[in-house]
């Protein structure tokens, strides 16, 4: 497979569990830095539960453990604290999760408002400001920033949770299908800003949509029944996979 | 032949609508009693209310002019310190039951316990306030009364911190631990503030329910004829006048017991009132 420079994350024979089942089955991959890796393969394959080993939120589930090593740059962060893992590895799930009971400004600072960090009013605003641009948001809530991040439509509140995961500057960003709740359109802005964002930040992004990671993605990992089948720059991977099974889900022999 | 099909379309038609008025004067049978109630209550105590009933103290009997205005205070202490106690007890529960223990063994216990807590007759739960508070303390107080119904109420507000802590999904709590927030900290800033209009709901329902509860107060809070502030003298409260009243022999008394039950009604039924429409509110955010 495909070796990759100086990898931002790197596992080594990574399996995951829930309870007696084994959901990733000895991965070894690295993840480049500064670029988007799409993460792709049939339902139930071990997609979402690969990227939570990235950020240890699978470990929450009941039952669910991690055998094998993870490297964020050099530490491997299965013996860091999972709080620091995740404030350098951020994550925007499947559906928009806004904090109902807050602001859209209290929801860009979420991440210090629960730590109970206070910050002065110019930086909060700057930060507020900064990462709603990142997100392409900042236009079009400028003005209500004080209104409740619900009252938002779909796409606005996926950028918003976007803007959330950004605004304490993390290294990686994990995205958990984060567009199959999205209309065409909203769908369509959320990719340019994907594009974007992988300037600053990594992009890890979960999807079940092949069109999708063949636009927004420069490298593509192949999951099948919890196993890494294939892993490299996603031109490659869409045109010449070398796995019979990534040409078959490429067909659309399954899904 | 023929004629018969629109005969029996009519009789069909004619028996649905016997049925539906079966069923809808059926459903009007327990809306009855609460309507007798009222009735009852304004017929009987109506005369009574006065703002001096409000504002005066318990009179000797056959003196004119006597009020509940102690029994009204005594009513909101015992039952506003009775939330006091209960209520950080039943959420810090309510929140283990949701968050912590879950399906465990423990979790288990304390679910069964306040099940049963909620089956004691209230009659008991007096008697063991008694013993707790009012026998170490040597002298009746509202304290022990408060003591007393917050055992009352701690249950059912157990229960349903648990069931709307439940309901807060659980995309938010990872959203919040995604950003790297401790658990306890996303526990207390985002699942609880979520849940918090469902959680006040149920304290309401709680503080309407005790609120009425004679019992308890009997060998606790006893009763006072003037009015006191001080939570550890012997307090009067609204069920207690209606009781002791209702009991006595003398008539003007009489007259006032039910004029202390129109202003307890109402005040359960504002609380019920004001839990409906919160309710509402959690029911139209979703």
């Amino acid at each position: 497979m495909t070796s990759i420079k100086n990898p931002i994350f790197r596992t080594e024979d990574l399996c995951a569990y829930y309870r007696d089942f084994m959901a990733i089955k000895h991965v070894t991959v690295s993840i480049p830095e500064k670029k988007v890796t799409a993460v792709m393969g049939p339902s139930g394959c071990g997609k979402t539960t690969f990227i939570r080993c990235l950020n240890r939120l699978h470990e929450l589930t009941p039952g669910a453990r991690i055998t094998g090593k993870i490297y964020l740059r050099d530490k491997d962060i299965l013996k860091m604290d999972p709080i620091v893992v995740r404030r350098k590895v951020g994550m925007v799930f499947q559906r928009p999760n806004p904090f109902p009971t807050m602001t859209i400004y209290e929801n860009v600072l979420a991440g210090y408002k629960l730590l109970g960090i206070r910050l002065p009013k110019e930086v909060a605003d700057r930060i507020v400001e900064d990462a709603l641009r990142k997100a392409a948001l900042w236009d079009e809530v400028k003005d209500v920033l004080h209104r409740r991040g619900t009252f938002l439509s779909g796409g606005q509140q996926q950028r918003l949770c976007i803007a959330r995961a950004l605004a304490v500057k993390p290294e990686v960003l994990l995205m958990d299908e984060p567009t199959s709740a999205l209309d065409p359109k909203a769908t369509l802005q959320i990719e340019n800003l994907i594009v974007e964002l992988k300037s600053t930040v990594t992009i890890v992004i979960v999807t079940h949509n092949m069109p999708q990671a063949g636009r927004i993605s420069d490298y593509t990992a192949f999951f099948y029944l919890g196993e890494l089948i294939e892993f490299g720059p996603t031109a490659e991977v869409f045109t010449n996979p070398k796995d019979p099974r990534t040409e078959e889900y490429l067909t659309g022999k399954f899904s | 032949m023929n004629n018969s099909y629109p005969a029996r379309e009519n009789w069909r038609r004619l028996k649905n609508r016997l049925i539906l008025g079966t069923i809808t004067v059926l459903a009007l049978i327990p809306t009855v009693p609460l309507f007798l109630i009222l009735f009852q209550l304004l017929h009987k105590g109506l005369s009574s209310l006065s703002l001096d009933f409000f504002l005066n103290l318990p009179a000797p009997p056959g003196e004119p002019g006597g009020g509940i205005a102690n029994a009204i205070v005594g009513t909101i202490i015992i039952v506003g310190l009775a939330t006091l106690i209960g209520v950080p007890i039943s959420i810090m529960a309510g929140i283990y039951l949701s968050e912590y223990g879950k399906e465990s063994k423990l979790a288990h216990a304390v679910r069964i316990s306040a099940d049963v807590l909620q089956g004691v007759p209230s009659i008991v739960i007096g008697i063991v306030a008694y013993a707790w508070v009012v026998r170490p303390m040597g002298h009746f107080s509202a304290l022990s009364g408060s003591v007393a119904l917050a055992l009352m109420m701690i249950p059912v507000v157990v229960r349903t911190t648990e069931e709307v802590l439940r309901l807060v999904p659980d995309i938010l709590r990872e959203a919040s631990l995604a950003l790297g927030i401790p658990y306890w900290r996303t526990v207390l800033k985002v699942v609880l503030p979520t849940g918090m209009v469902g959680v006040t709901t149920g304290i309401l329902i709680a503080v309407a329910r005790i609120a009425g509860e004679t019992a308890p107060l009997l060998f606790t809070a006893f009763g006072n004829q003037f009015m006191t502030f001080n939570p550890l003298e012997p307090m009067n409260a609204l069920p207690l006048v209606i009781f002791n009243y209702a009991t006595s022999p003398y008539e003007d008394w009489w007259q006032q017991a039910w004029g202390a039950s129109i202003v307890l009604v109402f005040m359960v039924l504002a609380l019920n009132i004001v839990s409906r429409l919160l309710a509402r509110r959690i029911a139209g955010e979703k």
